[in-house]
């Protein structure tokens, strides 16, 4: 027999300052301080600066090794490290994030304490998300420095975009991650789910599309509108049209974006991420605060 | 202060709490008493606001779903184990949650000392004993000096040593006045800080009873606490189920209850099977799950341990 469940209504409230602040801001710092002195965190920095030199060397070294137009390839080499490691560095991120704890037990004994379940979210969410930008932010920053030192030439702009957009990417499979993490009840679970959902997103989504072009014969315009559903390829479109303010690479579907759209390309790729970034997390606290801790 | 009126919890069709009442005073201390799976943890999860429940649980009249933050805000809470980030120093743990609690320049030192932590500031978490885990946990639970303790079985996993002191020191807390609502298993801890005794079976409240008449009802006979080998644990319930008593396993032995002129039987049947008993306890009785319910009695003529814990 189902029984009528009291709801947590102030749970689900957007928490009212200075109070709720001070306790997401404690769990943010407590969070950012686990991320930073933890071995995923040091991995991930490594591998992205390391990879982020040599595409970056590889790149330059294809165009003679200077001038803008190296950097231009070298953008475009590293958009494409960004697509596969930061997703899966925010996804595992969130997914270990409360579905670890909460099969410690941590859990329960953080909701013990005078504090909201949205709270915690968002602390965690906050920590998280610090700790990810640290980690974009040193990765590039080492790129952009050392291929400055050798030569190449960057414009200040194109790193920003490219490095502002990496960290929205990050903050939208954060989101997701947290999700995965809300739901699962093992972390064993939640991760083995981020890695599936990093797979669909980089591999199996250009497949679908691919195949659903041929098989379906998709119109131009309906391409496009499937390819906003995946953050990484509105990345992908973001990025390059903000580099290069063209398109032209990806295609006629590209061509079709940038003759039809224009203009509204940054609000449509804007409203887009940021809906990934919204959505999941909102998602993950209406489920955080209708789920038992333990 | 504490007012818990016709809750109830169900897990899918099993009702782990059932149309539980209950009030506290301020100052009152309650003990809550039952075998495993009786619903005591899970009445101290809806006090707490970490299970939704069908009823109503109110501290100081604040509801604790509606408005869980500020009546957690009243309350220090010790679970039976503590569960944190090992990594963390035992000062930072305390820094932390001081700060959830709303406490702005917290000392560490101070709050350690009060429970006999002082010098243990800079060790970190998983550097810390059981029973030193728990005085941590007690420490958080003190921060902001609340006027109501919740203890959820905070000695179980203490040896007799540790579960001594732990016992004193809450029972020095107890006699600040404090309202304190504990689930327990043991006698000598209801006899040390309750005054009343609300006995759980199959998620009711079956009776609530001044401690005195309690322990009174409960100490009729024992229980043996056999702690041995984990291989062995099977064969001596097997030994002991065949000349007629009704061991069961608990925790890291098994459980015999036993008339108190024969407690050497069970002794005598184990050496007999070449099983060592690597020690003991001798424990009270406890009440019969069901007031009114007659004693359960193994085929040898003892009193079962019918409410294990």
């Amino acid at each position: 027999m189902s029984v009528a469940l009291t709801a947590h209504p102030r749970d689900l409230s957007i928490p009212a300052p200075p109070r709720a602040w001070r306790n997401i801001l404690t769990i943010a710092g407590r969070e950012l301080r686990d991320a930073v002195r933890s071995r995923w965190f040091i991995l991930y920095t490594l591998a992205f600066a390391v990879l982020g030199l040599a595409v970056s060397f590889v790149s330059a070294a294809g165009t003679g090794g200077t001038g803008l137009s190296g950097f231009g390839r070298t953008t475009a080499g590293l958009i494409n490290l960004v697509l596969l490691v930061v997703p899966l560095m925010a996804l595992t991120a969130g997914a270990s994030s409360i579905a670890s704890e909460r099969e410690r037990g941590m859990l329960a004994y953080l909701f013990a304490q005078p504090v909201s379940r949205t709270e915690v979210l968002a602390g965690k969410y906050a920590g998280l998300a610090g700790a990810l930008a640290a980690c974009l932010m040193l990765g590039l920053g080492v790129c952009a420095a050392i291929l400055a030192w050798k030569g190449v030439a960057a414009r200040p702009a194109s790193v920003l975009w490219l490095a502002a957009l990496s960290l929205l990417l990050a903050l939208g499979m954060l989101s997701l991650g947290m999700l995965l993490s809300v739901l699962s009840r093992r972390a064993s679970v939640a991760l083995g789910a981020a890695v599936f959902v990093w797979l669909a997103l980089v591999l199996v989504s250009d497949l679908a599309l691919m195949a659903g072009v041929v098989a379906l014969r998709l119109r131009i315009e309906e391409l496009f509108a499937l390819s906003l559903m995946n953050p990484l390829q509105v990345f992908k479109m973001w990025s390059l049209h903000a580099v290069d303010a063209t398109l032209d690479v990806l295609g006629p579907a590209g061509l079709y974006a940038a003759d039809e759209h224009g203009p509204r390309l940054h609000l449509i790729f804007g409203v887009c991420l940021f809906a990934w970034v919204v959505i999941p997390l909102a998602a993950a606290a209406v489920l955080l605060a209708r789920r038992s801790p333990v | 202060m504490i007012r818990i009126e016709h809750v109830t919890r169900r897990f899918g069709r099993y009702a782990a709490v059932n149309e539980a009442c209950l009030e506290l005073t301020p100052g009152d201390s309650v003990a809550l008493w039952g075998a495993n799976g009786a619903g005591k943890t899970t009445l101290i999860r809806c006090l707490l606001g970490l299970l939704r429940f069908k009823g109503n649980i109110s501290i100081n009249g604040l509801d604790v779903l509606r408005r869980g933050k500020q009546a957690r805000m009243l309350v220090g809470y010790v679970p039976q184990e503590l569960a944190f980030h090992d990594e963390m120093k035992v000062a930072e743990a305390v820094v932390f949650f001081a700060r959830l609690k709303g406490i702005g320049h917290p000392d560490p030192a101070i709050a350690l000392g009060n429970v006999g932590l002082s010098g243990h500031e800079s060790k970190r978490v998983r550097e810390l004993s059981g029973g030193m885990k728990q005085r941590l946990a007690l420490a958080i639970a003190l921060l902001g000096d609340p006027r109501i303790l919740i203890l959820d079985e905070v000695t179980a996993s203490l040896d007799a040593v540790g579960r001594s002191e732990f016992v004193r020191l809450l029972e020095r807390l107890s006699g600040e006045g404090r309202t304190m609502l504990f689930a327990s298993h043991r006698p000598e801890e209801v006899g040390a800080l309750a005054r009343r005794v609300a006995e759980m079976s199959l998620g009711r409240i079956t009776s609530i009873a001044p401690t005195r008449d309690f322990l009174a009802r409960a100490s009729t006979g024992c229980v043996l606490h056999l702690l041995m080998r984990d291989d062995a644990r099977p064969i001596a319930i097997r030994e002991l189920r065949a000349v007629g008593f009704d061991p069961r396993l608990n925790g890291e032995g098994i459980l015999v209850g036993v008339h108190p002129d024969r407690k050497a039987a069970p002794f005598r049947i184990l050496a007999d099977a070449s099983i060592a008993v690597d020690d003991f306890e001798i424990l009270p009785a406890p009440t019969q799950a069901t007031p009114g319910a007659p004693p359960a009695t193994g085929d040898a003529g003892q009193p079962a341990a019918e409410v294990l814990p």
